[in-house]
C-alpha cells in the first residue's frame, strides 16, 4: 500500500452550517476526487469520525462532524453510464439533480424525484430519501435508485440492491451506514421541458383539504403553498398548483422547435450581511398577501418551465441569507390521514403565535418505502420556515412534536435541528435497528455526524 | 450537541455549588440538558445542588474539583471531557476576599487571585483545548463589572476579574472559526451567599436574572452579556469619569 497510498487534498478547516445557518461546528474538510481517495480519508478518520457531505442542503446539523472529518463529495462528480433507451443513468454520489437534468433533458428523460431545490447531491438524495411534489404517484427518491455502491466503515466497497438490509437502511440514512460513491437510477420519459400546471385558490384550510383529497390523484405533481400568517376566518388559506410534464402538441409553434430546450435562469446571490428581523409578521403577511391575491382563481394549463414550476427559489442564489445571520429552521411533519383535526390545530397553533412563515408548504404523501429511517407515510405533511429568533419558538415546537407524535407522524430528519431524542425515536419504529445495525458494522463509529450526536441515531 | 435554537445537552459546571452554577443549570436542565458535570469541592452545597438536578431529571456526574488546586486542572478536567463531549462549560467559582485583610496581609490578597485570576486561567485553558477539538461548545465566565473599573472599595477582587475578563476575550478571539467560542458574563451586584450582608449596589440582580441572561445570551450567541443590560450603559459612562471624581463615587 506504502507506494500506492492516496493522499487526499486537506481542504480548509472551517465552521460548518446547513441550509439553515444554525448551529455551527468545525470539521477538517476534504474533498475526494476518486473512490480510492474517500476510501483512504475513512481509513485516517480519527476518534471523531467521518461524514459525507453534498451541497448542504439540509436544513439542520444532518452534514456536519464537529472535530471530525467531512467528505465533501461533490467533486466526485462523474457520470459513469447512461442508457438512453431504457432511461438508466450511473453517476458518482457528487453529481447534482442540476446537472443531471442539463444533462439528461435534451434526451428527453428527467429525473424521478425533485425536491424543491435543483441544488442537492444524488448522495444527499438517497442518505434523505428526498421526496418531492409526485410522492403520492411515485414514492421517494429511495425508490427508484436500482442499485448503489457503498464505502463501508471497514474500507470497504460494496455493491447494494434493493430489498437488502443495508441498502434500506442507507436510504434516508442520513450517511450514517457509510459513504454512498455511486448509483443507478431509473428515469423518467418525457417529450417537453415544460409543465403544463393548473392553479387554484383555496380560501381556507377545509377547502383546501378537501380539493387536495378530491382530486391530487388526476395529478403527477401536486403541492399546495398556504399563508400561515393569515389568522381567523382566512386561515390555512392557499393556492395549489398541480402539473403534469406538457406533451408536445401542448406547445406552441416556437416552443416546438426545441420542446426539451432546459436553460434555468437566476437572479443575483442574496447579499451578504442581511441583518436579522427583517422578517417579521408585517412584512411576511405582506408578501404573503400579495402572493394569495397575484394567483389565479383559476387557471388551467398554463406552461410553465420546470425552474418556475419546481424550484422557485433556486431563481435566488443564497436566499437562505435573507433571515440574517440568526439563522432559521424548517419544520416539516407528517400526520397520518385520518388526523386532520391535528394538522387543522398545528396550523391554528402556529397562526396564533404569530410566526412569520413564508409560504408554507401542505402536500399528500403516498405509500411509504422501505428505508428504515425515510420520512414519507401516506398522510399530510407540512412544511415551513421559521426565523430562529421568533420568541418561544423552542417550546411551541416542542409541543407540536408531542402532537405529531400522538398523531402516529413524525418529523423529517433532513430538515430538523432541534428535536428532542426520545421524541425522535419514538416517532421511527425502526431505529433501534438502525442503532443495531450500525454497531454490527461499524463498532468503531467511523461515520458519525452532529445530527447522530443530537439524537442518539 | 447546541440545537439551531442554542439549547445544548450537555453542562459543565466549575464550581459546581455556585449560586448562579446552579440557577443556570436548572434553566438548561428544563429545556435539553440531559448530562451534568458539576465540579468543585466536595460539600453539602454540592451534594445538594446534584440531587436538585437529578430531581429534575439529569444525569449528574459530581467531580472533585478545586479552582486554587492550578496542577491538578488539566487531569480533572481531561477526565469530564473524555466521558464525551461538553456542549457548555460555565465557569462559575470565585472568592470575593476580605477587602480590608487581603490589604493588611498580602497573602490573603494572593488567595483571592489564585483562585479568581490564576484557577480560571489554567482551568478555561483545559476547557477550550477540549472544546477546539470537539469543534463545537461555549465556555461561559462569569466575570464581573468590577472588573470594568478598579474600585477604592474592592479593588484585590475587581482586579482579578479585570485580568479574567481580558484573559477570556482573547481566549475567545483565539478560538474563532474552530467551533468553540467564549462568552464573558458580567454581572452587576448579585444578591447571593457570598454577597450576603454586604452593602448593595445600584442596579443588584439575583443569581436567576444571570442565569437567565446566560440562557438567552447561548440562544443569540452573545460575545458579551451584562446582567442587567443596562449595565452595559452605564460602565461605558463612568469608564470616562476621571479618576479624581471616580474615586469620591458612592459605588
Amino acid at each position: 500500500m506504502a507506494g500506492l497510498s492516496v493522499a487526499v487534498m486537506d481542504g480548509p478547516e472551517g465552521p460548518l452550517t446547513g441550509w439553515g445557518r444554525t448551529a455551527p461546528t468545525t470539521a477538517r474538510l476534504r474533498t475526494p476526487t476518486t473512490a480510492a481517495e474517500a476510501r483512504a480519508a475513512v481509513r485516517a478518520a480519527d476518534g471523531r469520525g467521518l461524514l459525507a457531505r453534498g451541497l448542504g442542503r439540509s436544513y439542520g446539523d444532518a452534514a456536519q462532524n464537529a472535530g471530525g472529518t467531512v467528505l465533501d463529495m461533490t467533486s466526485l462528480a462523474r457520470v459513469l453510464a447512461l442508457d438512453l433507451e431504457r432511461g438508466v443513468v450511473t453517476c458518482e454520489a457528487g453529481v447534482s439533480l442540476d446537472r443531471l437534468m442539463k444533462l439528461l433533458l435534451p434526451f428527453g428523460w428527467f429525473v424521478p424525484v425533485t425536491p424543491g431545490t435543483r441544488y442537492v447531491t444524488v448522495g444527499g438524495a438517497i442518505g434523505a430519501d428526498i421526496h418531492g411534489k409526485n410522492h403520492h404517484v411515485s414514492g421517494s427518491f429511495g425508490h427508484h435508485v436500482t442499485r448503489m455502491r457503498l464505502l463501508t466503515a471497514a474500507g470497504e466497497e460494496v455493491e447494494l440492491a434493493p430489498g437488502e438490509e443495508l441498502f434500506d437502511a442507507t436510504t434516508g440514512g442520513m450517511g450514517l451506514t457509510g459513504v454512498i460513491l455511486d448509483a443507478t437510477i431509473a428515469l423518467l420519459p418525457v417529450t417537453t421541458s415544460l409543465m403544463s400546471v393548473d392553479t387554484e385558490r383555496a380560501t381556507d384550510l377545509d377547502d383546501l383539504m378537501q380539493r387536495l383529497e378530491a382530486t391530487d390523484h388526476r395529478y403527477r405533481y401536486s403541492v399546495a403553498w398556504i399563508d400561515l400568517v393569515a389568522r381567523g376566518g382566512a386561515t390555512g388559506r392557499a393556492v395549489l398548483s398541480r402539473g403534469e410534464h406538457a406533451t408536445v402538441d401542448l406547445l406552441t409553434p416556437r416552443q416546438r422547435r426545441d420542446p426539451l430546450a432546459f436553460q434555468p435562469r437566476s437572479l443575483p446571490p442574496a447579499p451578504r450581511g442581511i441583518p436579522g428581523g427583517l422578517l417579521r409578521t408585517g412584512t411576511v403577511g405582506a408578501f404573503n398577501e400579495l402572493w394569495f391575491r397575484k394567483a389565479p382563481r383559476e387557471r388551467r394549463g398554463q406552461l410553465q418551465r420546470i425552474g418556475a414550476f419546481f424550484h422557485p427559489l433556486d431563481g435566488v442564489p443564497e436566499w437562505n441569507r435573507v433571515y440574517g445571520p440568526g439563522g432559521f429552521l424548517q419544520y416539516q411533519f407528517v400526520v397520518p390521514y385520518g388526523q386532520e383535526a391535528v394538522l387543522r390545530s398545528i396550523v391554528e397553533q402556529l397562526s396564533r403565535h404569530g410566526c412569520p412563515s413564508f409560504l408554507a408548504v401542505l402536500k399528500r404523501f403516498g405509500e411509504g418505502g422501505p428505508g428504515w429511517l425515510s420520512f414519507p407515510m401516506p398522510g399530510w405533511t407540512l412544511a415551513l420556515d421559521l426565523p430562529a429568533s421568533v420568541p418561544g419558538l423552542g417550546p411551541l415546537l416542542d409541543r407540536l412534536d408531542e402532537q405529531v407524535l400522538a398523531a402516529g407522524g413524525r418529523i423529517y430528519l433532513a430538515k430538523d435541528s432541534r428535536m428532542r431524542p426520545q421524541t425522535l425515536a419514538a416517532m421511527y419504529p425502526r431505529l433501534a435497528e438502525f442503532r443495531a445495525l450500525r454497531e454490527r458494522i461499524d463498532p468503531g463509529g467511523a461515520f458519525t455526524s452532529d445530527l447522530a450526536r443530537r439524537l442518539a441515531l | 450537541m447546541m440545537n439551531a435554537l442554542g439549547d445544548p445537552q450537555s453542562l459543565l459546571v466549575l464550581g459546581g455549588s455556585s449560586e448562579i452554577g446552579l440557577a443556570t443549570a436548572r434553566r438548561l436542565v428544563r429545556s435539553r440538558v440531559e448530562v451534568v458535570h458539576l465540579a468543585g469541592r466536595p460539600s453539602p452545597a454540592l451534594d445538594a445542588a446534584a440531587q436538585e438536578l437529578r430531581a429534575l431529571g439529569a444525569q449528574v456526574h459530581v467531580h472533585d474539583f478545586d479552582a486554587a488546586a492550578v496542577d491538578t486542572h488539566e487531569t480533572v478536567l481531561g477526565k469530564i471531557f473524555a466521558e464525551g463531549d461538553v456542549d457548555v462549560a460555565l465557569l462559575a467559582f470565585g472568592v470575593l476576599g476580605d477587602q480590608e485583610q487581603g490589604e493588611r496581609e498580602p497573602l490573603a490578597a494572593a488567595a483571592v487571585a489564585q483562585v479568581n485570576y490564576l484557577g480560571a486561567v489554567t482551568s478555561s485553558l483545559v476547557c477550550a483545548q477540549a472544546l477546539r477539538r470537539q469543534g463545537h461548545g461555549a465556555l461561559v465566565v462569569l466575570s464581573s463589572v468590577a472588573g470594568e473599573r478598579a474600585r477604592r472599595s474592592n479593588f484585590i477582587y475587581g482586579s482579578t476579574k479585570a485580568g479574567l475578563d481580558a484573559f477570556a476575550q482573547g481566549l475567545g478571539d483565539s478560538l474563532q472559526g474552530t467551533g468553540a467560542k467564549v462568552m464573558v458574563v458580567r454581572p452587576g451586584f448579585v444578591r447571593t451567599r457570598m454577597t450576603e450582608g454586604m452593602q448593595e449596589a445600584p442596579l443588584a440582580t439575583t443569581a436567576d436574572a444571570v442565569a437567565e441572561a446566560v440562557v438567552t445570551g447561548l440562544r443569540r450567541g452573545s460575545e458579551t452579556v451584562w446582567v442587567p443590560g443596562a449595565l452595559r450603559y452605564v460602565m461605558s459612562g463612568l469608564r470616562h469619569v476621571p479618576r479624581a471624581v471616580f474615586r469620591k463615587l458612592p459605588v
